[in-house]
């Protein structure tokens, strides 16, 4: 009597393990075919800007990188000033940036009081999610006038005779140029850096900072022999992470970088970046090789940023995984 | 998450659009081109659909976007600023008619100067903005304007950094006036401007700076320099009278040019007229000789006619300069080659 409904019930278990199977599977290979797309993409825009860029890529070959010249009435397109500016606003905004997270996060994950640290967390965090072209608006109207009126006179009677020094702080104080460029992105970055930063300074075990206090050591000496050491790796991946982010960063920069293709020692002269030449020409770019070149630019870019931010999410993980989060 | 949703979104409204439209009548039509004249297409269509209920969408993708699409036929009309050659137009059938006339002015702020009280001529416009005169007090500046006060203050040129058919148009000017700004800027829709130069987004961002930067000089569309209060320079025109810009004076601009000439696109700039403003320029749309479908060629046709017989009034408060009522009936005449 009970034979039967064993086989059955048998039956019935190895047709659920069989739908179970299925499904995992079924789930499986949907996961993985949107996880492609992604990649797909990646390699279609990589694909699809050198195909776009290749009359610029044949007629300037590689020495587009190093020319310093981007004549639309002469049809002649080189790379270099939007690279330098791209490369100078960003580091800038990083030497900028990089100190100011560091104390942010120390301060959250140190010394801050556990009732303020939510809220400051928070807030930070939210600097982040405001929109760029808020941050370029309020660079343009706000910030340079302030910028030409008090910080620009005082820094060039400063500094202006120092040899070197001086030339980077001659030139009219107009407001905008690639100085204000590099303050607005570091206003930018920080939210990033500094909450990578918190994140990875959380991972240090308890026991080793409260050893290092029960031995004596002050704030600055846990942090320097302690939480420092120890989180290294993922704080330059933080940093990175930062740097991406300026180099590709587009509204803001061009509001306020003054948007001249050309290099000037002075960095209170007008610049450009490769993303703000994007933004600016790639509306009425005429067909040919203004257009090529642009898109030239955008792999230039694409290369530079899809390099930065591979490094820094190495960094992250190598960071996260040794130290056993 | 958050960027996938929002694509999701998109999506979504994007497909309801694109289901609303194709239930829709069949005399919509679509354009595309320059940014210029969004505002005033914009706002025709609003009224001729009000009035009418036929729809005409335009987006606004620059001048040399518009003349690619409408080549490319994915488009009813193209919008532009820089008219198309003769020869171009007959290679690819395409008619071209002008819609409404603006003028391009040149600010300035120079503290202790109030708007109309700087005096310039062409040369002299065309050595500042090539880099040649960069101090207000220099002596080309001071001759014209004797008893001004003019400050010890370098001369900051604010450019649109996008390209730009207000760029070509102040560029094609100062091109008339001076060999020297030729070689040296060039003339276009993006140029190369001089060393003490910055460059501002759209109309607004060099508003914006002439506004902020003390000894700037820069030059935006009339609507933008009269919505932002900024300060004109009086020009000095061919019939040796300064000018300071209005819509009268773009329109006296027209009045003696010769629209009668294939592609409706006579230059405006630097007319004869005594009262003319120097740079002045129309803007145009293109469609085609013999389209595809019929309904969207006349669709075209009666949107263009009804906005220049209605939408005159929109025009010039939005700080355009309707057609002179002549250059309306050669432009109604015109367009019969629409079929």
């Amino acid at each position: 009597m009970s034979e039967p409904s064993v086989t059955s019930g048998m039956d019935l278990h190895a047709r659920q393990v069989r739908t179970f199977r299925l499904q995992d599977k079924f789930f499986h290979h949907t996961t993985q075919l949107f996880a492609f797309v992604v990649l797909a993409a990646l390699v279609g825009i990589l694909v699809s800007l050198t195909y776009e860029a290749w009359p610029s890529i044949k007629a300037f070959g590689p020495s587009f990188l190093w020319t310093n010249i981007w004549s639309v009435p002469d049809d002649e397109y080189g790379a270099l000033a939007a690279i330098y500016g791209t490369v100078v606003t960003s580091v800038l905004a990083l030497l900028i940036a990089v100190p100011i997270s560091f104390g942010i996060a120390l301060f959250l994950t140190e010394t801050c009081p556990v009732w303020l640290r939510r809220p400051l967390g928070t807030a930070i965090e939210l600097l982040a999610g405001i929109p760029s072209i808020v941050y370029g608006i309020w660079g343009l109207f706000v910030f340079a006038p302030l910028f030409a009126d008090y910080i620009q006179p005082p820094l060039q009677a400063l500094l202006g005779d120092v040899p070197v020094i001086g030339g980077w702080f001659s030139g009219p104080p107009i407001g905008v140029g690639i100085l204000t460029a590099s303050i607005v992105l570091s206003l930018m970055v920080i939210p990033f850096i500094a909450s990578v930063m918190r994140d990875v300074f959380e991972t240090v075990p308890d026991v080793l900072r409260e050893s290092a206090y029960a031995v004596g050591c002050t704030n600055w000496e846990v942090v320097r022999n302690v939480v420092l050491p120890y989180t290294r790796v993922g704080v330059i991946g933080g940093i990175m992470l930062g740097l991406g982010r300026a180099l590709g960063e587009t509204m803001a920069v061009t509001f306020v970088i003054g948007n001249a293709n050309r290099i000037n020692g002075s960095l209170f002269a007008p610049g450009t970046s490769i993303a703000s030449t994007l933004a600016n020409e790639f509306g009425e770019a005429d067909p040919g090789l203004h257009i090529a070149s642009l898109f030239s630019l955008g792999l230039v870019l694409f290369i530079l940023t899809f390099v930065v931010l591979a490094i820094s999410r190495w960094l992250i993980s190598r960071s996260m995984g040794s130290e056993g989060l | 998450m958050r960027i996938f949703n929002k694509l999701v979104q998109g999506t979504m409204a994007a497909a309801l659009g694109l289901a609303f439209s194709v239930s829709a009548l069949a005399a919509d039509i679509t354009g595309a081109g320059a940014t210029f004249p969004y505002a005033i297409y914009a706002k025709w269509a609003e009224a001729y659909r009000a009035a009418t209920g036929n729809k005409v969408n335009y987006q606004g993708i620059g001048s040399s976007g518009g003349v690619k699409q409408i080549k490319a036929r994915t488009i009813d009309f193209g919008g532009t600023d820089a008219p198309v050659k003769e020869a171009d137009l007959d290679a690819a059938k395409l008619v071209q008619i002008p819609t409404v006339m603006g003028g391009v002015t040149i600010v300035m702020n120079v503290p202790g100067v109030e708007s109309g009280k700087l005096k310039l001529d062409g040369v002299t416009s065309a050595d500042i903005f090539r880099g040649a005169i960069t101090k207000w007090n220099d002596p080309a500046i001071a001759r014209l304007n004797p008893g001004v006060k003019l400050p010890n203050l370098a001369i900051t040129v604010s450019h649109r950094s996008d390209g730009s058919g207000t760029t070509h148009a102040f560029t094609h000017y100062l091109a008339k006036q001076s060999a020297a700004f030729v070689r040296e800027v060039g003339a276009g829709n993006t140029v190369n401007w001089p060393s003490n130069a910055v460059g501002g987004k759209g109309n607004p961002g060099v508003a914006a700076n002439v506004q902020k930067i003390k000894g700037a000089i820069g030059y935006v569309d009339i609507a933008d320099a009269m919505k932002n209060k900024m300060n004109f320079v009086a020009l000095k025109n061919r019939a040796g009278n300064y000018i300071v810009p209005s819509q009268q004076s773009v329109a006296d601009a027209a009045a003696g040019a010769n629209f009668k000439v294939k592609g409706m696109a006579p230059d405006l700039l630097d007319q004869p007229h005594k009262n003319a403003w120097p740079i002045t320029s129309a803007t145009y749309i293109l469609a085609y000789e013999k389209g595809t479908d019929a309904a969207k060629q006349k669709g075209v046709v009666d949107f263009f006619t009804w906005s220049l017989n209605n939408g005159q009034g929109m025009a010039a408060d939005l700080g355009f300069v309707a057609l002179p009522p002549n250059v309306v009936k050669m432009v109604e005449a015109e367009m019969i080659k629409i079929k």
